[in-house]
């Protein structure tokens, strides 16, 4: 009997108080997917804007509320909790061989604890002071002087971080203690490498940004004055404690998406991963430089130029680990037998796409060049690079791929084509504009531009809406495949890890004998070696 | 403004190590790209339908871990020796206090002169020390690739040596409320002698005329294409000083300069005006600041700027 059946309880009751780590994937999911596009809207609503020079549309004030809220949404709602949340509950335990994650109480708590904080973020649209309109970093001191409600926004964030922790822990425990008999560390799937290291990341960092957030509010309530000079404090001591979590925290959220592309990529090519180890441990070196950088968002503040310094070059060495997976993807196909499915070719854009992002990081870490593209577009193209690209495009990939275990349904695989070539072609005229425009100039967060971006920002416009008709027609065809979609087989691609060797949906409790685990996770050919 | 336009020595050596790491980078991108496109034709299924599985290379993991480290250090460290020229204010730079407040700059000049717009005179350095009466701002003037945070309770600084006259765009790059996308202002580089004539008067604010018509009055042969590659914006023709040494009599004169092995004296020649023009940075005549820009010359204008010369 599969996991999506009620067994005669009425529907509501069976959802709201259920501890299956599955059920609880899909309904991180359903708020998840809603909440991503309608932050898409608002991205949409904003390149609109842009047609046109000065006043048009909307006022500037709601223009800043609109990024505001965008950005509050893509990262603390989408990319942060996105793979993790879904695809890191529903297959983690599987993975692994486990029943359940470790607590599932405590992770029916953390989805409630998620739904509550966007439910707060969405409330301060309709309160006294109006959506935050600071940016999603809400620097001090203009986050404890405007008159919108910021405490709202950061007391969100706050709980969305609560949620977090738990779902880190949990993971943790759950990859220490529930492991099938035979699965070693490195007999693990790299999905749950990946998993497990962000979930390391999620528990030590995400308190910094809590107790962040709990700062801001306090200062707007109160005035302590622990970021105001006039009272002996210091702005920059506000960047600091952010930046400690939040830079961080992409890493929370391209590693999962790492670990799903990691998945995707041997399966299609029906070979083993090349670099096992490799790609196991980088996750883990990332996780760890990817801690020590936060500094690289500084570089203009006027901090000590020897901090300036060691952030640079660590900023350089925690791209290595990233070059690493990418080449060992790549070898991955070598040799291999490649099914160019949607699933794949979205993984294989997301490595494309990730390397982009990566490598406009590199130019932007150095020293005197950041100071010039810091805080133009430069930097949004590389961050819809590195997030949408990465983490958006490792999302789909993994929807597609996981979309007939979670769902027990196939989608029509011809959409999924025509939406990536759209998706592929505007993302990129979309955000290598951008990357233009930053180089041209044009700073961030600008409500009105120059007539001299007029024809840039025109070109980005154009790039967005071909790619959001991308993401609408995929969209359109998962939902479809939902409800009218062909009985999905138990292995529809022919994939070797356990989620494929249980029933399409899985059952209650996901297997129905435990496994015992003998070999590593990709054998797909024993005694066929080069 | 156009792409890249370089209004400062600083623009110079920042687009330097920008284009050259983005070509590094592009490149490394490309044999990824070359390698993914590649095996997925030469290895799709139906024409490789028995997959053979590759054991790791532990020669090939080190390579690919050192190659791109190397790589990622040399832009570390170009980009670190290029910040400390951007921190190093020249001793003789003129210290402008610039002010932010929600939504408007201001200027204020060592005699106490206070303007909503930024005016330097050409080929000398300014440094400008921030300020914010409310938020955090940020100064930025692209076409001199300098930007720095204005922080309350902080005085940071950037200076920059314009080198092209022109009215250049300043904007605010951190978020500061409403008005921040038209918190704009503007930076006018103007003749030395126009910038000190206003200084030293009553006048709140320089009369600015067009770009076009900044350098003075309209010359012929040399003169013109002289012009048109901005070296009179620093050089004279009639002997007059200017930025730089004047043209006039420069020819078969001796020179004390600077180069690569350290002090020498050198007799102005065709060999020594070809070196200076072609790298600029290379040679530097003693006694004046090392602010000449790269001229961007063809052969042919190099020849008749060079052949000009010798009958000043
Ligand atoms: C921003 C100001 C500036 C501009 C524009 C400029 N120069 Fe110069 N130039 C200087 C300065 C200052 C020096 C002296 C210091 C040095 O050698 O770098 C100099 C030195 C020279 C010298 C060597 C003079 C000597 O005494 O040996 C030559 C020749 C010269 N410039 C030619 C040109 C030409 C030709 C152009 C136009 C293509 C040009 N410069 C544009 C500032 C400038
Ligand atoms: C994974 C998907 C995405 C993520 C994670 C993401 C994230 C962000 C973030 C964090 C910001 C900065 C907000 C701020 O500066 O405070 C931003 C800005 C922006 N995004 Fe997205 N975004 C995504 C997708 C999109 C889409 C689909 C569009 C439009 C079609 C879009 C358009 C924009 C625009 C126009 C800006 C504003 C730039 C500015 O004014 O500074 N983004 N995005």
């Amino acid at each position: 009997m599969s996991y999506l059946d009620n067994e005669g309880a009425p529907a509501w009751k069976a959802w709201l108080t259920t501890t299956d780590h599955k059920r609880i994937a899909l309904m991180y999911l359903s708020l998840i997917a809603p909440l991503f596009l309608a932050a898409m809207s608002l991205g949409v609503t904003m390149r609109i804007k842009h047609l046109h020079g000065g006043d048009f549309l909307i006022s500037a004030q709601t223009y800043n509320e609109l990024f505001t809220l965008h950005g509050v949404v893509m990262i603390f709602m989408f990319v942060i909790p996105g793979l993790a949340t879904v695809f890191g509950n529903f297959f983690l335990p599987i993975l692994i061989g486990a029943r359940d994650v470790a607590f599932p109480r405590v992770n029916l708590l953390s989805v409630y604890l998620f739904a509550a904080g966007c439910a707060l973020a969405l409330f301060s649209i309709v309160t006294r002071g109006g959506a935050a309109d600071t940016g999603w970093t809400f620097y001090v001191p203009f986050s404890v002087r405007t008159g919108t409600d910021v405490s709202l926004a950061v007391f969100s964030v706050f709980v969305l971080g609560l949620s977090s922790i738990l779902t880190g822990l949990n993971f943790i425990v759950t990859t220490h203690r529930l492991r099938a008999p035979g699965m070693s560390f490195h007999r693990m799937p790299l999905f749950v490498w990946a998993s497990y290291a962000t979930a390391w990341i999620q528990v030590l960092v995400t308190p910094v940004i809590g107790i962040t957030m709990i700062l801001v509010i306090l200062e707007r309530f109160f005035n302590v004055g622990l970021f105001d000079p006039a009272k002996g404090g210091d702005p920059l001591m506000y960047q600091h404690l952010f930046w400690t979590y939040s830079h961080p925290a992409v890493y929370i959220m391209i590693i999962p998406a790492m670990g799903a592309v990691t998945e995707v990529i041997p399966t299609f090519c029906h070979k083993n991963v090349y670099g096992y180890k490799a790609i196991a441990y980088s996750s883990l070196g990332i996780a760890f430089f990817g801690s020590l950088v936060w500094g690289h968002h500084m570089f203009t503040s006027g901090m000590a130029e020897l901090a300036d310094m060691i952030f640079s070059l660590l900023t350089m060495i925690v791209a290595v680990p990233s070059a690493i997976k990418i080449f060992n993807w790549t070898a991955t196909l070598y040799k291999g037998s490649i099914e160019l499915t949607p699933a794949l070719l979205y993984a294989l854009s997301f490595v494309f796409l990730f390397a982009i992002g990566g490598i406009t990081g590199i130019i932007q870490g150095a020293l005197a060049v950041n100071v010039f593209l810091h805080d133009t577009y430069w930097v949004v193209g590389h961050f819809h690079y590195v997030m949408f690209g990465g983490t958006g495009f490792g999302f789909f990939a993994a929807l597609l791929y996981w979309f007939p275990k979670m769902f027990g349904r196939m989608y029509n695989p011809k959409p999924a084509y025509w939406a990536w070539a759209l998706m592929f072609v505007g993302f990129n005229v979309f955000y290598f504009t951008f990357l233009v425009l930053g180089t041209m100039g044009m700073p961030r967060r600008y409500y009105a531009h120059l007539p001299q971006y007029d024809t840039a920002q025109l070109l980005a416009s154009a790039g967005a809406f071909t790619m959001v008709s991308g993401i609408l027609i995929l969209a359109g065809d998962l939902v479809w495949a939902l409800f009218k979609g062909a009985r999905a087989p138990d292995n529809p691609w022919g994939g070797m890890t356990l989620e494929w060797k249980t029933a399409s949906p899985p059952p209650k409790e996901n297997f129905k004998e435990r496994p015992v685990i003998t070999s590593g996770p990709y054998e797909f050919n024993p005694g066929r070696r080069a | 403004m156009p792409f890249l336009l370089q209004a400062s020595s600083l623009s110079v050596k920042t687009d330097r190590l920008f284009l050259a790491s983005v070509a590094v980078c592009a490149a490394l991108l490309m044999v990824v790209v070359f390698f993914i496109v590649y095996f997925c034709v030469r290895y799709r299924r139906s024409r490789n339908p028995e997959p053979v599985d590759v054991e790791a290379n532990t020669a090939l993991e080190i390579a690919w871990t050192v190659f791109p480290l190397a790589l990622f250090l040399a832009v570390f460290y170009f980009g670190w020796t290029n910040f400390r020229y951007l921190r190093d204010v020249p001793q003789d730079a003129m210290v402008i206090n610039v002010t932010g407040r929600q939504w408007a700059w201001s200027f204020e000049y060592p005699n106490g002169k206070q303007t909503p717009e930024l005016y330097v005179a050409l080929g000398r350095p300014v440094k400008l020390v921030t300020h914010t009466l409310d938020v955090i701002h940020g100064f930025f003037v692209p076409a001199m690739r300098v930007k720095v945070d204005v922080i309350p309770g902080r005085a940071n600084y950037v200076w920059f040596t314009p080198w092209l006259l022109g009215d250049f765009d300043i904007q605010c790059t951190v978020i500061c409320g409403v008005g921040h996308s038209r918190m704009l202002s503007k930076v006018h580089v103007i003749p030395e002698a126009d910038f000190k004539r206003w200084y030293f008067s009553d006048e709140p604010v320089p009369k600015l005329q067009p770009v076009s018509a900044r350098v003075p009055a309209a010359e012929r042969g040399l003169a013109g294409l002289l012009r048109a590659k901005e070296c009179l914006a620093c050089h004279s023709l009639d002997g007059s000083p200017s930025v730089g040494p004047t043209f006039k009599g420069l020819y078969g004169s001796r020179q004390t300069v600077m180069g690569p092995g350290g002090r020498s004296q050198v007799t102005v020649d065709e060999d020594f005006l070809r070196r200076k023009l072609s790298d600029p940075q290379a040679v530097q005549v003693e006694g004046y600041p090392p602010v000449m820009p790269p001229a961007r010359l063809s052969e042919r204008e190099l020849d008749s700027i060079v052949r000009g010369l010798k009958g000043l």
